[in-house]
């Protein structure tokens, strides 16, 4: 009876970002890839194969197929789970509104999504984002609290990877958000 | 009744019928039973009049409208070609059911290419198509969007193989759509411009379930479609659609019977609540409802003016706690078919037993299937509550962690109706988890009281005697599903000798071995297929098999390393088309 690892690589993942000891695509648990709308019955099979001479062994090691839940089902739910851990409605300041406001963040796919939604409802201009030089030249700059609890330029990680540390959202004006975009 | 006229239409078939004599049809004019004949549904009915003589053998097939073909290796398209020549709809299965969970390779085969090929040049006015665990390329369904002008209807199970882009060709060139059912297949997703290629003419949709795709699709795009397809009955969406954008859908469609909403989370404002609400208690047909991505009991609500005349709840996508469960189902006491996941817990299934008296199906799936703490999900405490509220109950599918002889054994006291009888315990192996004891004299029960048991999937520690009481009591069963169970041969022998109308015996991780699988050599015919993995076969009694029985496949896969005489994966499957010729090289025939 083989025993098989039935779990694959999730490269948009944070853990990608991370820096750890081991092999690219080793993980404790199992994870679904971010584009699991492929053909993923199979492809599971054919990836359990290879990955099992690549990769340490889960800790909780699975048996192929079992339980008989179909893979569309399997996929489903685990990101159901994933997306329930992290708790995507965060508050939203801006200096000088009279009250907050709370968006979700599961409902956008990317950072111009989200800058777009920030400028409607505040009816502000953000501008664009540069790497070097932040929101530099706009009224208004978006920053973030995150799980540590400092206080970040949005748009610097991989969406991803800041919609699961975003902890609060406040738009900064301009002039006070000087500090944060340059290095 | 002219025996001339008989003779030009059986010439200008293929198959070799001698002039029949002729004084039959005086009795009976082959219009009379053609007209009689075309009344006849169900294809099993239609196979044995097939076999009552040549003239009804011939009426039968020139009235046969709806093809079902149960394993697309079994027949050839030539040789269906050959006997129906009118044919409108079509339904194919293809690869073993175990196909689901992994334990078939991809590029297996079940490929509907050859088929489309056939049916484009012998039946042109093909109407409708039903796949299920085939395998199709988007180039497939370019070809049946482009060479059947009269397509209505198509419906993809659990097949692989194809993209959006596939469905675009649909969406565009079938201008009579009727149906598009897209459900859990193994699709590469592009994006959701297929749902924007229906012409702005077609409003002939009356089904559209594209629930299980993740792209988001154009709104407006569906929006106006919705509204123009007056007939629309059945609508699911998938998880891009907001809940205000459903309460859109529903002012145009309070016609639905069955709705599939998108994700069930969304900020709305009090009045957006509202007119979520009011929209879908103008919904006065529901019946199905499913969907329900990320709901919770803040706006569960709006459902339960719906919930009055629902017979079908799908939450199986749903995760629920059982206080939300129990609200829900309170409003809905017409449920049949109830669909949860464990998270709903002992709790809420009692819930289900007080308030739903009708219920005729219940499955209750696994929210963390991997997870192995006992603190969660479903015991057999569920089970029994909702075997006390619903003595209607007659399909099951139960998947737990624990359950005891003397459960199950209420169980069946109290439902003694079990058609179909799926229980997952899911650890492979689970005795009794009071006694300690192999989970036999739980299906004992089962087969012993359930007489009319056609289907059942057993699961736990088990020895062969579980296997004795199904081939001595389960003289209904068509279909059984084995996993890590059994001590010997015996047990499958048991089964093999014992139950007259099987037809699918599937079985994996069990210690059944060749004189097992010899020992059901005049059996296989009549069944639709065997499928062993990882069992105790190997190559020499399937060679055997294979040369003993030349009307059955047999084909073998083996795994990566494994010993060149173990046969760890064997299908057996009767045909009339002889072993096929598309099997990749890692599929041995034999």
């Amino acid at each position: 009876m083989e025993r098989s690892l039935a779990y694959e690589n999730d490269l948009s993942n944070l853990e990608a970002t991370e820096l750890r000891l081991g092999l690219p695509g080793t993980d404790e648990s199992e994870k679904q890839s971010s584009r699991n709308n492929k053909r993923s019955s199979a492809e599971m099979d054919n990836s359990c194969e290879k990955d099992e001479q690549e990769c340490a062994p889960a800790p909780k090691a699975q048996v192929v197929g079992w339980p008989p839940v179909r893979s569309y089902r399997k996929n489903v739910l685990h990101q159901k789970n994933e997306s329930e851990l992290s708790g995507m409605f965060v508050k939203v300041s801006m200096d000088g509104a009279p009250y907050l406001r709370k968006i979700d963040l599961k409902v956008y796919k990317n950072y111009q999504d989200l800058l777009k939604v920030l400028e409607n409802m505040f009816k502000c201009s953000i501008g664009v984002y540069s790497e070097r030089e932040g929101y530099n030249g706009s009224e208004f700059a978006p920053t973030y609290e995150d799980k540590d609890g400092d206080w970040m330029l949005v748009g610097d990680v991989p969406w991803d990877m800041f919609i699961t540390s975003c902890k609060r959202l406040r738009i900064m004006k301009g002039s006070e958000a000087k500090g944060l975009g340059c290095l | 009744m002219d025996p001339k006229l008989k003779k030009t239409k059986d010439s200008s078939s293929n198959s070799a019928n001698s002039p029949d004599s002729t004084h039959s049809s005086f009795l009976f004019p082959d219009e009379v039973l053609e007209r009689v004949l075309s009344l006849l549904h169900s294809h099993k009915d239609r196979s044995s009049v097939s076999l009552v003589c040549k003239d009804w053998y011939n009426a039968e097939r020139w009235t046969r409208t709806k093809l079902f073909i149960g394993n697309c290796y079994s027949v050839s398209p030539e040789i269906v070609a050959r006997r129906f020549p009118r044919i409108k709809s079509v339904t194919l299965k293809g690869k073993p059911r175990f196909s689901d969970f992994n334990l078939v390779p991809q590029y297996w085969g079940a490929d509907v290419h050859s088929w489309l090929v056939m049916f484009a040049k012998v039946y042109p006015f093909l109407e409708e198509l039903r796949l299920k665990r085939m395998t199709l390329s988007d180039e497939s369904l370019k070809f049946l969007a482009t060479s059947f002008p009269g397509f209505k209807a198509l419906s993809l199970l659990s097949c692989d193989g194809f993209s959006t882009d596939g469905l675009k060709a649909i969406a565009t060139h079938c201008k009579n759509l009727t149906e598009l059912d897209i459900q859990e297949n193994g699709i590469d997703d592009f994006g959701g411009g297929w749902l924007s290629c229906f012409s702005e003419n077609c409003s002939s949709l009356e089904v559209l379930n594209f629930a299980s795709l993740s792209s988001d699709v154009s709104f407006d795009a569906l929006e106006k479609l919705v509204r123009r397809c007056k007939s629309l009955r059945i609508l699911k969406v998938n998880k891009s659609i907001s809940l205000d954008q459903l309460q859109q859908l529903l002012v145009q469609a309070p016609q639905l019977i069955e709705l599939g909403t998108g994700s069930f989370q969304q900020e709305l404002t009090p009045r957006q609540y509202e007119d979520l609400e009011t929209a879908f208690s103008n919904c006065k047909n529901l019946q199905t409802l499913s969907g329900l991505w990320e709901a919770t009991s803040l706006h569960l609500p709006v459902l339960y003016a719906a919930c009055a005349s629902l017979t079908f709840l799908n939450l199986s996508y749903a995760t629920l706690r059982s206080d939300e469960l129990a609200k829900l189902v309170a409003h809905s006491p017409n449920l049949r078919r109830l669909w949860v996941l464990d998270t709903v817990e002992d709790k809420g299934l009692e819930t289900v037993g007080s308030s739903c008296p009708l219920l005729e199906e219940l499955r209750v799936y696994p929210a963390d299937p991997f997870e192995l703490d006992l603190h969660h999900g479903v015991t057999e405490a569920g089970f029994l509550a909702v075997s006390h509220g619903c003595r209607k109950l007659h399909y099951v599918l139960y998947f737990c962690r624990q359950m005891t002889n003397a459960a199950v054994a209420t169980i069946v006291q109290n439902c003694p109706d079990f058609t179909h009888f799926r229980l997952c315990i899911m650890n492979p192996g689970e005795p009794d988890y009071l006694t300690n004891e192999p989970m036999d004299e739980a299906f004992g029960a089962v087969v012993k009281t359930c007489t009319n048991l056609q289907r059942l999937a057993v699961s736990g520690l088990l020895t062969d005697l579980t296997f004795e009481y199904i081939g001595r009591y389960a003289k209904n069963l068509e279909t059984l599903s084995v996993a890590f169970a059994g001590s010997s041969d015996r047990g499958m022998q048991c089964v093999l000798q014992g139950c007259p109308k099987l037809r699918k015996l599937e079985i994996r991780d069990s210690p059944f071995g060749n004189a097992a699988l010899l020992s059901g050599v005049e059996k296989y015919e009549t069944m639709r297929s065997l499928w062993m993995s990882a069992c105790n076969v190997t190559m020499s009694a399937c060679r055997l098999l294979a040369k003993d029985m030349p009307r059955l496949n047999v084909e073998v896969m083996r795994d990566e390393g494994s010993d060149d005489r173990q046969a760890d994966k064997v299908y057996v499957y009767r045909s009339v088309a002889g072993p096929r010729r598309d099997a990749p090289p890692f599929v041995l025939t034999l």
